[in-house]
């Protein structure tokens, strides 16, 4: 097993996922897994080879104008919000 | 002929001849979705009122002597894609209460073509899967064989338009998911260059890989749905400003002088030896049309499913962090605190594969494995499209199988992520260096009783979409194997 228990737990702290106790060796083990797997880049040669980003080299990301081109739609965006009150969306209490 | 076994330009003529009313294929095809669709659990959302009133408009539009090629024409959305005021679920308990506030670019553009929405497919959930299991809407079955799976991710189109239940459907490719399922289909699938199509509206999971495309039952059909879903779009960064070709008009082109590569790493032990059989008859096809046959190697290929198994679930992990139980989707139960309501949200609302690649995402970018994995990974993605830009020195297209055999019966590969994952070794390449590529029928395999289909896939240099789609329709135009149906739904 190239990962421990306590390695995935904090993998998963780390992505905000709850891990049910029972799914946890389930975890452990398939991360392992896939883990060990892609292990195997690390004997490909990549000495003076430039990471590559995005597939398309000459690419450059666009600017554009600051301007406002969109209408507000706030109440519209909104009513998949699981709750919501006077435009804002609730969350429970952050600061005693 | 019955309606649903005419192409996408079958059925354009006969509505542009008067043959049959847009509103005429609205309702055989709803009929044939109401009938046949829950068997193979191919579709998540049926519109049928918006696909009659679409079909009204069409209908309009053509006695007046308006519209497109495509007015009128029914279609399907895979469910990844935002529809306005339609449920959008991306296959996942997540947003299974999702109703997009806008259209995706591929949607609108279709819409604004003139086609009727029939409905959103089903589809691995936030389309990370190759046989659609994972959705959270159940497994799609395969009409060629129920017991078994239609591919992934685009697993719900690809069922639907293999049974004629849509002439057409949308699907997206990060790694396979169109070509893959269109091989298991029996159905032409065309993945186009990364940033030909928009991917604004477009759910999305690695964003440096996927790419919108089309699941039909002829080239000529690819031609036309791509001819109007391409081009450039200023709501998605890396869309590619570049003029759009007339794709039907150079299917035209012959095989004559096509010089093909046929991809040695492609031919591997992996490579069932009945699926290689039909693979090479095809290709021999290719040759006595005069296209010339040479073999070329990539040796960095066999790393492109340890290098997108980094890259894709890095990508992943970062974009899927928006779900958080606040602004849409899925929330816990009276969490206790934020920390709890995101991870409860997240835990609860996001299936094992998903949770799984978020994971693995994340470990892989933490810091101290950074430069182990996502930067070794990135360099090895540079190598891989490195080979495959000085193939396309010597080579118009390089050629192989699509998938490493046909169909597998459902829950085969549920149990172990690799296996499940090398279904994907031949696709994953073209995903990983940004290229065009096609799967497209090309004999059928017999096991347990039933004959399976199998996919011949043409990877070509970036915007070559138009020499994937010629040399498509010109062995489409010598063989028939694409106009097969599954038996129960000709």
């Amino acid at each position: 097993m190239s990962l421990n228990r306590s390695q995935v737990e904090g993998i998963a702290h780390l992505a905000r996922l709850e891990i049910t106790e029972a799914q946890m060796p389930v975890y452990v083990d398939s991360l392992s897994r896939i883990i060990d797997f892609v292990e195997q880049l690390a004997a490909a040669d990549t000495a003076g080879t430039e990471p590559m980003a995005h597939p398309l080299a000459d690419q450059v990301q666009r600017l554009r104008a600051d301007e406002v081109a969109e209408a507000d739609q706030r109440e519209k965006y909104q009513r998949n919000a699981p709750s919501v009150a006077a435009g804002l969306y609730l969350v429970p209490k952050v600061i005693e | 002929m019955a309606l649903h076994n005419l192409t996408v330009a079958g059925l354009a003529a006969g509505l542009k001849a008067r043959e049959f009313s847009s509103l005429d294929l609205a309702l055989h095809f709803l009929g044939r979705i109401e009938r046949l669709a829950p068997e193979l659990n191919a579709f998540v959302t049926v519109t049928a009122d918006r696909a009659l009133a679409d079909a009204r408009a069409a209908d309009e539009r053509l006695a007046r002597g308006e519209g497109g090629p495509l007015t009128g024409v029914p279609i399907a959305h895979k469910d990844i894609f935002c529809t306005d005021g339609i449920l959008t679920t991306c296959g996942s308990k997540m947003l299974a209460n999702f109703v997009a506030p806008y259209d995706a670019t591929v949607v609108e553009r279709w819409r604004a073509a003139g086609t009727v929405l029939l409905g959103k497919t089903n589809m691995d959930e936030f389309a990370m899967g190759s046989s659609n299991e994972t959705s959270f809407y159940g497994p799609v079955k395969n009409p060629w064989d129920l017991k078994r799976v239609p591919g992934g991710s685009s697993g719900g189109s690809a069922a639907a338009v293999a049974a004629c239940l849509a002439p057409a459907a949308s699907g997206t490719d990060t790694g396979g998911s169109i070509r893959q399922p269109a091989a298991l289909t029996n159905l032409t699938g065309m993945k186009p260059t990364y940033g030909r199509v928009s991917r604004y509206g477009m759910v999305a999971f690695a964003s440096s890989l996927d790419q919108a495309g089309v699941l039909t039952r002829s080239a000529e059909d690819a031609a036309l749905l791509l001819q109007v879903m391409a081009g450039h779009d200023r709501r998605d960064s890396t869309s590619v400003d570049a003029p759009v070709p007339d794709y039907r008009a150079e299917l035209a082109t012959p095989l004559k002088g096509l010089r093909v590569g046929l991809l040695r790493e492609f031919f591997d032990k992996g490579l069932d030896p009945q699926v290689e059989k039909c693979v090479r008859d095809s290709i021999e096809v290719l040759r006595r049309e005069g296209a010339t046959i040479s073999e070329v190697s990539l040796p960095s290929l066999p790393l492109s499913v340890p290098t997108y198994y980094v890259v894709a679930p890095a990508e992943c992990s970062s974009n899927l962090s928006r779900f958080d139980g606040v602004r849409f989707g899925y929330r816990c139960d009276s969490p206790r605190d934020l920390l709890d309501l995101y991870k409860r949200s997240r835990g609860e609302g996001f299936g094992a594969e998903v949770k799984r690649r978020i994971m693995t995402g994340a470990y892989v970018l933490s810091a101290g494995y950074y430069d182990a994995y996502y930067l070794k990974a990135q360099k090895v993605r540079a190598l891989i499209a490195a080979d495959f830009a000085r193939a396309f020195e010597d080579v118009d297209v390089v050629i192989g199988p699509t998938a490493p055999t046909a169909a597998f019966e459902l829950g085969a590969k549920t149990s172990d992520p690799i296996t499940m994952y090398l279904n994907d070794i031949y696709t994953i390449g073209a995903n990983l260096a940004g290229l065009p590529a096609i799967s497209i029928p090309c004999g059928f395999v017999r096991e347990g009783g039933k004959d399976l289909p199998v996919g011949l896939q043409m990877v070509g240099p970036h915007f070559a979409e138009s020499r994937l789609l010629s040399a498509s329709h010109q062995y489409q135009l010598l063989t028939d194997w694409h106009k097969r149906v599954a038996p129960g739904y000709e």
